[in-house]
């Protein structure tokens, strides 16, 4: 049994997502979109609480010949996949074309489940491994749209460019096998002692692969395009839980092999600037955009930048605050997203117009938009603030004091911008000021979603003791 | 009984407020029930005061009927109320006078309530000035004084004229008054603020008797602030403090150059305002000078006198002057309080040339007869003033014009009125055997031997004072008659029963004081004595 | 047992918002029912908190803890002294009187008073605070309401734009000063966020020159401190009613009071060093607000740069580090928040009716409004420092405290009063007096019963205080007492 429980999740995915593709040839039609959501939405939660109950680790340890580590770190993330996983399959429920294809629901397991292995991953052969595994399906998920241009074109551009920077990385992995000797992260640190032209080289390499995974400046750019194109509960799932799997590999790559504090207060250093540029590039020009994608996908940027200060302070603390940051914020944008899903069916449009006077059209909808939004914006009592805390704290703490201004500035541009949004929701109204006429309806899978995210930015934001507490155990393994 | 002795000052002093809260209570609509409800009970601060009066020790020093109540100890101020010989007669002045000119408000019914409550809050506000004995408490009812006849003027004051400000804007001439009225009053009580201020702040009390000592105590050169890289003594702060307090309380009085709001503001207000703003609210002024400049800063007062007398003078003389060159009667009648009023000054300069601690038992004398001749002085022009109000408001009223080439001959139409009139003016004049010769001739004895260019030149103003009263009494009552006022729809009807109910206790006082001054005199005096010592 | 009053107080609001939330949009009138039961609630328990507070005791007192995250030294800590008793109460009289004025409110009021009821439990939750993280939650929880409050139901000219800048402004204001506290926590070397215990932390001199601008700056942009006051005038102008009066009479305060609690209290000696410039800053405050005052023509702008003058003097007070000022500073800021709720309800039921605030264009209000024609004189004569209403209560002691410090500056500062006195005497004879324009005869409906009574409380708490400072000054000395204490010694 001991061999198992580490990778529990990933065995009850596998028979999950077998169990899909079995059960599909015999559903009627009309019965594929109720029964196929469903059972994956209630399949992942089961997955969830097995997980909980019977995979909690205790010491670290190293399993599957140095392959995966069983600590908190990955138990802590793959409980975040699984929800994000869950209330994604809700969402996809309501996506034409999507909803009705077990193929769907199975890429959305495979992708899960390599996300689990990702934040597990002890060696640097299964890091790749677990990337492409959960890159692969998530292209096809993106482009699975075939008769929608901006779904295709979308998902070629994720592949092209997840495909070259996998390569470079993949390049970078070889360099480092070359020069130590070794594949397992936890020992390359023995090799990495000082901060030399091998080491910079390495890291940059390392790091096209992994800041592309989380939109970090400069391997940012292909997010607009890929967000706005997808299917918007995918552009959901993508911006949340996989851009989670890239930070796990981060934390455990970068405060495992790089530990030595010559190397990580300069690996620090130049993660910092790059967190700088990430936030502000991604802030600035969600100012100027119009399609609620791409803010959101803008706004996803520089949020990949706030939750890179926890790193670069490369303490306890900071790794801490950025595991919670993640929490909040996949909990805070798979919301805002599933808005957008929600809006969009109706009203067919993802500009910011068509969301004028929405909250006469449903009022409901429009309080939970201003719920992720304002956790979006760090406003408390939602989760996005306590997270904002945490970050600047660590980074306030570790001698960062620069950054956490930098930081502050940030926020108040985004402020900025998530206000703005939320004028088109309130305070404009539709040219004929006819909202009753217009209403918004959303169905039942969403306002499942959507009621649990927003109690859970609410929970995360008002009693984030435990959270954290979680949060901090699993920074505890990496150290 | 007990209570009422123990607390004769705070009744005397709530009682309009609670007159207030009763007339609140009455409908609107019954203007007689709201008339007669004011007045009655306005009488009970007076009989008190009469009370007040009889129980009062004159011989006895200090203040009596004392009071002390905790109120604001944070920054050591208490309520603290007492009246000495001076307060006394004031406040005697105040309950007398207000009464007076609510009966002489019966005629008033737009929005009575709302003025009856005003003027009953104003009687509290003077009031509590007099009684006070505690600095903080006595600007306190100083600012409160001011709200209330603001807003008489603004609302109740005459509703015709209008006066045009800079690019021809034109405002009614009530406002364009009671904002000046009540800015100027301010502006002057800023200094006053501040100097109360900086007292507060150096010794920690309030408490007027506290602060004479030890205001006095403090050495000249003692360094006290400093301006930049110059240290000010206190020599220097003192001299400055003196000023402060004496422009306060120049604006009220009114002293030459500080009196160009009164004209407007009494020329504006309704009569029974009129009544109590030259009748009391001026007093105010002197008091000031008489409770606070002379005890606070006796050095500073006795180098300065000079200056005090020629501003004294030139009110006498420029009030004379403007009050005879006027048409208007009722302005006729504001300027010669500014007149009557620099009498009072000319005293108290010159008690403050001769000083607290002299030897000279002639110039000591002098000092003291100066300074009854200003309190009686006091007294007597707030009779004679609101007297003259009131009967240029009974003028007013039937005529609808003060124009005084608008009336004339009128003496044989009205003589009951023209009698009173007369009678009223020759006080203001001067006449022996009425109560402004007393006041007069004492101001003058006092200050002669102590300033006597500035009492010579005070003399010609005295001349004027007859002039121009005579030239008032000339072209209402005497000349041929305007037949205009004679027949028909203008003819004029005589002084009314209430009318004369308002002008009979004045008169009485008037003629008692001229020809036995010794009951209010005895009072004054002895005060005088113990205050200047 | 003891009774969490402290938690009820700041919880009431925000749980009533939730309840208020549930209702359906076309429910309006149960939506206002619950609004006003709450803020009748919370305004009950405030005062009894107020009344209970012991003077002769002092100190801290309704202390409640609740261990929040151990791990970083957060709880979840509430308890009130001298100087926040008094700003509780305000809280619960402004919340009332701001529902009861808001009746009329019709579009989606649900909305409305919900937002309006998580702003309340965030002023609520900062006064009764103790805890640093926990006051800037509550802090922020004040903040973004405005926002949604002023831009959906503010004046259609500028509410966006009063809005956006508002939100911005404060938000800097905030996040600049959590800087500051965050570097205090890590400072302290005590790993808690309790306010207690932080006042003992005996910070470094050269620590305290350095945050303390960071830490007072920030949270006075929020009490409007020149030049940082901007985002007022138009916040007020834009907002309705209800928001204004909380915005004037309650936020600015929290600006002041945590810049006092956070700024000053626990950076002592960097108050001591930095206390001539926020000294000349107020005086700008005060004397600039003033003139500015005077020369507008729409009647809010008025009272809006009237609200900058008279939260300089709350700075100034504070900046005195006198007894005498920190005492008139506290009783400023309720003695100011109540007059200045006044103002704007005034104002609010004046365009209500007329449809306008431009000046020349009203007139002879009286007639049609007498309860707030003497509610606007009360107010004014407030404003000016008179004497026997509650303005002078609260200026006098500043300015004794200003003597005390530096001469000069009390002399500038009292130019002030008069151009005060001057502008709104001015305002109010030309708003409620004097002839009413043509176009609006009889449009002029009377108010309601609760915007009387709403009025007449507001009024009398101003007149009480005036003529019976006892009834709030001794609370605040005990809270100026520890203040004193904190910075060394009787000042």
């Amino acid at each position: 049994m001991n061999t198992i429980l580490p990778i529990l999740p990933e065995v009850v995915l596998l028979v999950l997502g077998v169990a899909i593709l079995s059960l599909d040839p015999f559903l009627k039609e009309e019965h594929r979109r109720p029964v196929l959501g469903w059972t994956t939405a209630a399949g992942l939660l089961l997955t969830f609480v097995a997980s909980l109950l019977f995979a909690r680790p205790g010491e670290p340890v190293l399993v599957y010949g140095g392959m995966l580590r069983f600590d908190w770190l990955g138990f802590a993330f793959q409980l975040f996949f699984l929800i994000a996983a869950a209330i994604s399959a809700l969402f996809f429920m309501d996506v034409d074309h999507l909803n009705r294809r077990a193929e769907t629901y199975l890429l959305l397991l495979a992708a899960t489940l390599g996300m689990c292995l990702m934040a597990s991953a002890a060696d640097l052969i299964m890091v790749y491994l677990a990337i492409e595994m959960t890159s692969i399906p998530l292209f096809l998920l993106a482009g699975f749209l075939k008769d929608d241009e901006k779904s295709t074109e979308s998902g070629f551009k994720y592949m092209l460019f997840g495909a070259l920077t996998s390569t470079v990385m993949l390049y970078g992995f070889s360099l480092v096998y070359g020069f130590t000797g070794t594949t397992s992260l936890y020992e390359l640190n023995l090799h990495f002692s000082s901060f030399d032209l091998l080491t910079i080289g390495v890291v940059f390499l390392v790091l096209a692969g992994l800041a592309f995974k989380v939109s970090l400046f400069p391997f940012h750019f292909w997010a607009p395009d890929v967000y706005e194109g997808a299917p918007t509960p995918v552009a959901g799932f993508l911006s949340t839980a996989s851009k989670a799997a890239g930070f796990a590999v981060i934390l455990r790559l970068f405060l495992a092999a790089f530990s030595l504090q010559e190397i990580s207060a300069n690996l620090g250093l130049i993660l910092a600037v790059l967190a700088t540029l990430t936030m502000t590039v991604g802030n600035l020009i969600a100012l100027t955009q119009k399609n609620i994608k791409r803010l959101l996908a803008y706004s996803s940027i520089a949020h990949a930048g706030y939750a890179m200060i926890g790193v670069v302070t490369f303490s306890q603390l900071g790794a801490a605050s950025t595991v919670f940051y993640l929490l909040a914020y996949i909990l805070t944008n798979l919301a805002a997203f599933g808005i957008v899903a929600a809006a969009g069916k109706v009203t067919g449009s993802d500009d910011l117009d068509s969301y004028r006077g929405l909250s006469r059209r449903n009022s409901t909808l429009a309080l939970a938009m201003l719920v992720a939004f304002l956790s979006l914006a760090g406003m408390p009592p939602f989760g996005g603030f306590v997270a904002k805390v945490f970050v600047f704290a660590a980074a306030v703490e570790n001698g960062y004091v620069w950054l956490a201004v930098v930081g502050v500035l940030n926020s108040i541009v985004g402020l900025y911008y998530y206000l703005t949004v939320l004028k088109y929701v309130y305070l404009y109204r539709m040219p004929g000021e006819d909202e009753d006429k217009h209403p918004l309806p959303v169905t039942r899978p969403y306002i499942l979603g959507l009621v649990l995210l927003v109690v859970g930015i609410i929970v995360v934001g008002v009693i984030f003791a435990p959270w954290f507490s979680l949060a901090d155990g699993a920074a505890l393994a990496l150290f | 009984m007990d209570f009422m002795t123990h607390h004769l000052l705070s009744l005397i002093l709530f009682l309009p407020v609670l007159a207030a809260l009763v007339v609140f209570c009455l409908p609107s609509e019954n203007l007689k029930a709201i008339r007669w409800t004011a007045f009655a009970i306005s009488l009970v601060p007076l009989a008190l005061s009469i009370i007040l009066w009889m129980q009062f020790k004159s011989a006895q020093p200090g203040f009596q009927f004392t009071e002390q109540y905790d109120w604001y100890p944070a920054i050591h101020s208490s309520f603290h109320l007492g009246v000495d010989g001076l307060s006394l007669t004031m406040v005697l002045l105040t309950t007398l006078l207000t009464p007076l000119a609510l009966l002489a408000s019966f005629n008033i019914s737009d929005r009575l309530k709302a003025y009856m409550l005003l003027f009953l809050f104003l009687e509290t506000g003077m009031l509590g000035v007099f009684m006070a004995l505690d600095l903080l408490i006595f600007f306190v009812f100083w600012e409160i004084g001011l709200v209330p006849m603001y807003f008489l003027i603004n609302q109740w004051g005459s509703e015709k004229g209008e006066r045009e400000l800079w690019k021809g804007v034109k405002v009614q001439a009530r406002n364009y008054a009671s904002l000046k009225f009540i800015l100027y009053t301010m502006g002057g009580s800023l200094g006053l603020l501040l100097a109360i201020q900086m007292l507060g702040m150096l010794f920690r009390t309030f408490d007027l008797q506290t602060l004479y000592l030890k205001w006095a105590a403090l050495p000249a050169g003692f360094p006290m602030f400093h301006f930049f890289s110059a240290v000010l003594t206190a020599a220097t702060v003192k001299t400055i403090a003196f000023w402060a307090f004496v422009v306060a309380f120049a604006i009220k009085v009114p002293v030459w150059p500080f009196h160009t709001w009164l004209p407007d503001a009494h020329t504006e207000a309704p009569t029974a305002g009129s009544m109590i703003l030259a009748g009391v609210l001026l007093k105010l002024g002197a008091y000031g000078f008489l409770r606070l400049v002379l005890p606070f800063y006796p050095v500073e007062s006795q180098h300065f006198a000079g200056a005090l007398a020629f501003l004294a003078v030139m009110s006498i003389i420029f009030g004379a002057f403007a009050s005879y060159g006027q048409k208007d009667f009722k302005r006729l009648v504001a300027y010669s309080s500014v007149n009557h009023m620099g009498f009072v000054l000319l005293g108290i300069a010159a008690a403050a040339r001769v000083g607290i601690s002299t030897t000279d038992a002639a110039l000591n004398l002098s000092k003291n007869i100066a300074l009854n001749g200003a309190v009686l002085q006091m007294f007597n022009h707030g009779l004679s003033a609101a007297g003259m109000f009131f009967l240029v408001g009974v003028i007013y009223e039937r005529t609808h014009t003060r124009n005084l080439d608008d009336y004339g001959g009128l003496f044989p139409l009205v003589p009951i009125y023209g009698g009173i009139l007369i009678f009223t003016s020759m006080a203001s004049l001067g006449l022996p055997g009425l109560n402004g010769f007393i006041s007069e001739f004492l101001v003058v004895r006092g200050a002669w031997p102590v300033l006597t260019v500035y009492t010579a030149i005070a003399m010609l103003g005295l001349l004027f004072t007859g002039a121009y009263i005579l030239k008032g009494i000339k072209q209402v009552l005497h000349g041929p008659l305007n037949e205009k006022w004679a027949h028909g729809e203008h003819k004029l009807t005589e002084i009314s029963q209430r009318e004369i109910a308002v002008m009979a206790p004045l008169m009485a006082l008037i003629l008692v004081i001229g020809v036995y001054p010794a009951w209010i005199l005895d009072v004054i005096n002895k005060a005088m004595i113990m205050l200047f010592h | 047992m003891h009774f969490p009053i402290l938690s009820v107080i700041v919880f009431t609001p925000i749980t009533a918002s939730l309840l208020i939330f549930l209702y359906k949009p076309e429910q309006k009138k149960a939506v206002r029912i619950t609004a006003l039961a709450a803020a009748a609630f919370a305004l009950t328990l405030s005062t009894i908190v107020y009344a209970l507070y012991r003077r002769d005791v002092g100190g801290y007192q309704f202390l409640e803890e609740y261990r929040w995250m151990p791990f970083l030294g957060i709880s979840l800590k509430f308890g009130v002294d001298g100087m926040s008793a008094p700003l509780v109460l305000l809280t619960g009289v402004v919340m009332l009187t701001g529902v009861m004025i808001s009746w009329g409110v019709d579009d989606r009021p649900r909305e409305f008073f919900g937002f309006l009821f998580i702003l309340a439990s965030g002023v609520f939750g900062v006064f009764a605070s103790l805890d640093l993280f926990m006051l800037f939650f509550f802090y922020e929880i004040a903040v973004f309401p405005m926002y949604l409050l002023i831009s959906i139901w503010g004046w259609i000219k500028t509410r966006e734009y009063a809005a956006m800048k508002l939100t911005l402004y404060l938000f800097i204001g905030s996040v600049i000063a959590l800087v500051g506290a965050l570097a205090m926590y890590w400072q302290s070397g005590m790993h808690t966020f309790d306010m207690l215990q932080l006042e003992h932390a005996n910070f470094s001199p050269g620590f305290q020159r350095l945050w303390f601008p960071f830490v007072f700056l920030g949270f006075a942009v929020l009490g409007g401190l020149f030049p940082f006051h901007n985002w007022s005038p138009d916040g007020h102008v834009a907002a309705p009613t209800a928001v204004s009066m909380f915005h004037a009479g309650v936020l600015m305060k929290l600006g002041a009071f945590a810049a006092l609690r956070v700024g000053i209290m626990l950076l002592p000696e960097g108050a001591r060093d930095w206390h001539w410039w926020v000294m000349g800053l107020a005086l700008v405050n005060i004397v600039y607000g003033a003139f500015i005052a005077s020369v507008q023509t729409d009647f809010k702008y008025v009272i809006g740069f009237s609200s900058v003058s008279h939260m300089g003097l709350v700075m100034m007070g504070f900046a005195t580090l006198t007894r005498e000022g920190l005492l008139g500073a506290g009783v400023q800021m309720f003695s100011h928040g109540i007059m200045t709720a006044l103002f704007f309800a005034a104002v609010g039921m004046v365009y209500d009716r007329a449809h306008t605030r431009d000046i020349p264009k009203l007139g002879g209000m009286v007639k049609p409004l007498p309860v707030v024609a003497v509610g606007m004189i009360i107010g004014s004569l407030v404003s000016m420092g008179m004497p026997g209403f509650s303005g002078f209560v609260a200026e006098f002691p500043i300015f004794l405290g200003i003597w005390k410090t530096q001469w000069l500056v009390a002399v500038i500062a009292a130019i002030s009063i008069v151009v005060t006195a001057s502008y709104v005497l001015l305002v109010v004879r030309r708003v409620f007096f004097g002839t009413m324009p043509a176009e609006l005869e009889g449009h002029i409906r009377p108010t309601g019963r609760l915007d009387t009574i709403a009025l007449v409380l507001l009024c009398a708490l101003m007149v009480g205080l005036g003529l019976v400072p006892s009834l709030m000054v001794p609370w605040v000395q005990t809270g100026v007492q520890h203040v004193l204490t904190l910075l060394g010694g009787a000042g």
